[in-house]
Formats: C-alpha cells, sequence, structure tokens
C-alpha cells in the first residue's frame, strides 16, 4: 500500500491519522482513494471543479510530482506521497 | 496558545536580524494538544523570493519537504511557519493572509527594526476552509529550559 502523509491541520478531517495507506498505481488513483476514504479532506485539497488547489504541492518521496508525470506519476507500495501547501507571505 | 522554548524564540528571532534588511522564514516543529501547540523545534529555511526578499517570503518546497521528514523522524510534525518583517510591524498583512492556508497553523512574525529584532507575535490561521480563513492572535508562552 502506499502511503500517504497527511499534514497536521488536514488530520481532523483524515480520522486524526498522521498517514492513510492506499492501494493504488498512479498519485492521481492515491489522490482518489484518500478523499474516498476521508471526504471531508476533499474541500480542502481540491476546487469545486475538481482542480488541485494552486497551493498544494504534491510529492512521490522527495520529488516534486509536477517535475515527474504530474498525477500520472506511477506509484509503488514502497512509495511515500506528502502533500505540502506553499506558504508564501509578507508586508 | 503556541508555547516555545526560549532557546528557540529566541533562535527564529535571530534568524530575521541574520537575514536583514530582507525577510527570513522557517518551519515551526512540535506537536499539537488541543488548542495548544507545543513546539519542540524550529528549522530555517530558504526564501525563494529572491525578487523580492525585502517584504516577500516563499518557503523553498525542497527545505520544507526535508524539514517535515527528518521532522517525522524524531517524532516531530510541522505545526506552524515563522517569518520577519524588515522594519514592519510584528502583524500579519493581507498578503500573509491570502498567502497562508489549511486552518490549524500558527504563524509567527518578527519585527526586526534597524536590523534588531523586536516584537514576536503569533497567529493561528483559523476558519473551516480557504474561503473563511481568518488571522487570529495566539499568545505565545516562552519557556526556559
Amino acid at each position: 500500500m502506499t502511503k500517504i502523509n497527511i499534514p497536521t491541520p488536514l488530520r481532523q478531517y483524515a480520522g486524526k491519522l498522521p498517514t492513510v495507506e492506499v492501494k493504488a498505481g498512479t498519485v492521481a488513483e492515491a489522490l482518489s482513494s484518500l478523499v474516498s476514504k476521508h471526504p471531508d479532506l476533499r474541500r480542502h485539497l481540491y476546487t469545486e471543479d475538481g482542480k488541485l488547489r494552486s497551493f498544494v504541492n504534491v510529492y512521490l518521496n522527495e520529488e516534486d510530482v509536477r517535475y515527474l508525470q504530474k498525477e500520472a506519476t506511477a506509484v509503488t507500495d514502497s512509495d511515500t506521497i506528502s502533500i505540502v501547501p506553499s506558504i508564501a507571505g509578507g508586508w | 496558545m503556541l508555547k516555545i522554548g526560549r532557546k528557540e524564540y529566541e533562535a527564529l528571532r535571530q534568524h530575521g536580524e541574520e537575514t536583514y534588511p530582507h525577510e527570513c522564514c522557517g518551519l515551526i516543529l512540535g506537536r499539537t494538544n488541543g488548542d495548544e501547540r507545543v513546539v519542540t523545534s524550529i528549522a530555517r529555511a530558504g526564501n525563494t523570493r529572491t525578487d523580492s526578499a525585502h517584504n516577500r517570503y516563499n518557503i523553498d518546497p525542497k527545505d520544507y519537504i526535508r524539514i517535515q521528514r527528518e521532522g517525522r523522524e524524531r517524532g516531530e510534525d510541522v505545526i506552524g511557519f515563522y517569518h520577519s518583517h524588515p522594519d514592519h510591524p510584528a502583524r500579519w498583512s493581507p498578503t500573509d493572509l491570502a498567502e497562508a492556508h489549511w486552518p490549524g497553523y500558527s504563524y509567527v512574525i518578527t519585527s526586526v527594526e534597524q536590523g534588531k529584532a523586536a516584537i514576536t507575535n503569533s497567529f493561528e490561521l483559523s476558519g473551516s476552509d480557504e474561503g473563511g480563513k481568518e488571522f487570529v492572535d495566539e499568545k505565545i508562552e516562552v519557556e526556559t529550559h
């Protein structure tokens, strides 16, 4: 099963779990399985028209999937997906 | 409330002094106990906004992912972020709010005046989702240990 690390503030929508395991062949399948299991996560990750929110970054192990095959990136049971927000600001 | 040790508190303030007149940024790690966030470590991150570092920061995602992994290996979670405001108040700006996501993180801001860390404040990103997010003042309790 592929592991998905759940960011601290989103754990309340994922049964308080720090990690969720899913069976998937691609990043897209893994995220789809995640929000199927925990539907309350959906609005924090996706816009209303089903697109990943622009500030949501998805990493396969330590690689940003944008630089791999994006959501079509293949995953295996030894992989870990991390969901990481873009953090920015300034005065 | 944000509970933080004196060492970590001074370290994030000093980071702002070192990067002055540019904004510094970093991650805050620890654990959450209900309404309390307890800091166990902080970690400096690179600011990718080299185009406007005097008033903008963006945490280098490569640093984020590494710091998160290293934290998890120690049993620590990312519970917030810190940055500095060179010669500007230690209060969140509209940009800070627009670029903050996922209510539940703490955002610590230090005003650095003429190169010296002045005031440090913390704000919790609150609300139910991206549309209803707001910053709420969060008390900082600095512990000596």
